[in-house]
């Protein structure tokens, strides 16, 4: 009934359940590879994704390194921490510019006329993310170490903190792709995510105690997700009491991708 | 609705929220397999919408239609296997290579790896671009885009093809080359719905066009009954000055359809056979002693379709998209010739 030799057989009949997931899985994977190739192509946006987490490691660390004391411990090992979720909350930024990029390409238009599942323009998209921030990650740990940080629990504790800021990191580039698919354009995305990013990273215990804030921000400052999941990494890589901030930051990591990824799928199958 | 209609639509609506855009208005038309539709018409009258439905990249709002007797709406997932679409809009990735994209569309149309590599190659050496091939698109002309862009649409080797404008913008050697293409297809079995403003493009690649204005089919047929009905040709002649413009309309008279005009120093008359009556002008002129310093025999544009089917000249276009932009309604005669030189 086809003229066509490469096309599956047309015969209406939609595909099974598995055979669906199958192919969302083939799709998502054919979708990172375009983002992870695009890259590669472009030398340029890997050095600025690499200049990002140098400076804010190298910035922070040697700026506010000898500013701050009274923090228990060194406050190098105190800071890393919270430099490494910081800079993946910034690092997320081009989820939202992209994913807004993205919308505005004639490509688009071309994947949602082919038989590729749909929602694998979007988890595709966040598979690279996941991957950049797992290269952003190893390279921001090495300088770490270059720069004064250690170790002060051990190895296996150390990586399962590394386990939950890159955890993190996913939900938060989900947030910031939604954050893309519901404006109009990359230069909004961009601007957008500001808001978002100044008060949860800077309000937080990512660079010094909450409890020097005064005590409306405080409020504010030790019960949100960046602070959660930095008290929990820092139980893991620096020390202190452990099993409740990391269930805490776990949780919130957990929760925030349950609820993004969904909302962000649908939103992007539902425009037209 | 015959057994072997490869593209159905009937009735469809289509209204954009956004400033109440009727887009299609009860568009219907159909044809068969192994044949190319043209559907031409102004900016803004919902070519672009048709396809757009038909591609079920967008849903209708009332009416319906069938690829290969599935539902776009229903059995999408099954209307996606069987469609390619190719447009104006070259959709590619910008910054991967043409054999990169080539091979990712394929992946996406779920050929293995090594077929969705092997059938990049046909293509890129199909369409002259293996020594572009592992260049990344912010090198290619837009021509060569466009070809990709074709190329990608045929990836799968879909039996139905959707060209939007196809060769709008593009440079003459490029659209020679994308109609020969078409062709070529077609010989092979596939149907081709081909939308466009121009006239002569789809006088050369239809079987059958449908007339869209205003959302709405205006008239149907082949390329030749279409012209029939708009009838004739016009022949131009240029002379020395006005009084050998006069003394030419007398002599030539006898070969129109109608009483011929004259202008300054051009005389200028509708004819029905275009050439016969250019050639029996021609040497009656030479026989009464006239120097003629031109002779121009213009086709039928679609200025002159909308002129006879509807009245008037084709209305400028109320927006049919998101990107459409603020186009008057038809290029203008100089606009197209400078688009196509």
């Amino acid at each position: 009934m086809t003229t066509g030799t490469l096309a599956p057989s047309v015969d209406g009949r939609d595909p099974g359940h598995l055979e669906r997931v199958r192919w969302l899985l083939s799709d998502t994977l054919t979708i990172a590879w375009r983002w992870l190739a695009a890259m590669v192509r472009l030398p340029e946006s890997i050095v600025f994704s690499v200049i990002q987490p140098v400076l804010l490691v190298l910035m922070f660390r040697y700026v506010f390194g000898g500013a701050i004391t009274g923090v228990p411990g060194s406050y190098v090992d105190y800071l890393m921490p919270g430099i490494f979720v910081q800079t993946v909350t910034f690092g997320a930024v081009i989820s939202a510019v992209g994913m807004a990029e993205d919308l505005q390409k004639g490509i688009i238009e071309r994947f949602r006329a082919l038989p590729m599942a749909r929602a694998a323009v979007v988890t595709g998209r966040s598979l690279s993310d996941l991957t950049r921030n797992f290269g952003s990650i190893l390279l921001m740990t090495g300088l770490g170490f270059a720069v004064g940080f250690r170790i002060q629990t051990n190895v296996p504790a150390f990586i399962a903190g590394l386990g939950i800021l890159l955890l993190f990191s996913w939900a938060i580039s989900w947030g910031f792709a939604l954050l893309g698919l519901v404006v109009s354009s990359p230069e909004t995305a961009q601007l957008a995510t500001f808001p978002v990013l100044l008060p949860f990273t800077f309000a937080s215990s990512a660079f010094v105690p909450v409890d020097r804030m005064p005590g409306w921000l405080q409020a504010f400052a030790k019960s949100q997700p960046v602070s959660e999941v930095v008290d929990g990494c820092r139980a893991l890589m620096s020390g202190g009491p452990t099993a409740r901030p990391v269930l805490i930051a776990l949780a919130w990591s957990l929760g925030m991708l349950a609820v993004l990824a969904p909302l962000a799928v649908r939103r992007y199958i539902r425009t037209d | 609705m015959a057994a072997d209609s490869a593209i159905e639509v009937h009735d469809l609506t289509k209204i954009f929220r956004k400033g109440q855009v009727r887009a299609l208005d009860g568009l219907s038309f159909e044809t068969p397999r192994g044949t190319v539709l043209g559907v031409l018409g102004p900016n803004g009258a919902g070519k672009t919408t048709a396809v757009r439905i038909l591609s079920t990249v967008l849903r209708p709002d009332g009416g319906g239609a069938s690829i290969l007797g599935l539902d776009v709406v229903k059995q999408a997932a099954a209307v996606r296997r069987t469609i390619g679409l190719a447009g104006q809009y070259a959709a590619v990735d910008e910054n991967l290579s043409g054999r990169q994209n080539l091979t990712m569309i394929g992946r996406l149309s779920h050929l293995s790896g090594r077929v969705a590599r092997q059938r990049a190659d046909e293509l890129l050496e199909q369409f002259e671009l293996t020594d572009a091939a592992a260049r990344s698109l912010k090198t290619y002309s837009g021509g060569m885009r466009r070809r990709l862009d074709l190329a990608a649409a045929l990836v799968a080797e879909p039996p139905i093809l959707f060209f939007d404008e196809p060769t709008t913008g593009l440079d003459p050697k490029t659209r020679q080359d994308m109609w020969a293409w078409t062709e070529r297809l077609v010989a092979k079995g596939t149907t081709v719905l081909l939308t466009t403003q121009y006239l002569e493009e789809a006088d050369r690649l239809a079987d059958t066009v449908v007339v869209v204005n205003h959302g709405r089919a205006i008239a149907q047929g082949t390329p030749d009954t279409l012209k029939a009905d708009i009838g004739t040709t016009v022949l131009l002649i240029t002379l020395g000055d006005h009084e050998a413009a006069r003394r030419a309309a007398g002599v030539v008279a006898p070969f129109g359809t109608h009483v011929p005009s004259v202008e300054a120093e051009r005389v200028e008359m509708q004819v029905e056979h275009g050439a016969r009556a250019g050639s029996e002008a021609m040497r009656a002129l030479d026989a009464a002693g006239i120097t003629v310093h031109g002779l121009v025999l213009r086709e039928p544009s679609l200025d002159d379709v909308f002129l006879q089917l509807t009245g008037h000249r084709a209305e400028s276009g109320s927006e049919e998209g998101p990107c459409e932009d603020q186009h008057p309604g038809l290029l203008d005669h100089d606009e197209r010739e400078r688009l196509r030189s």
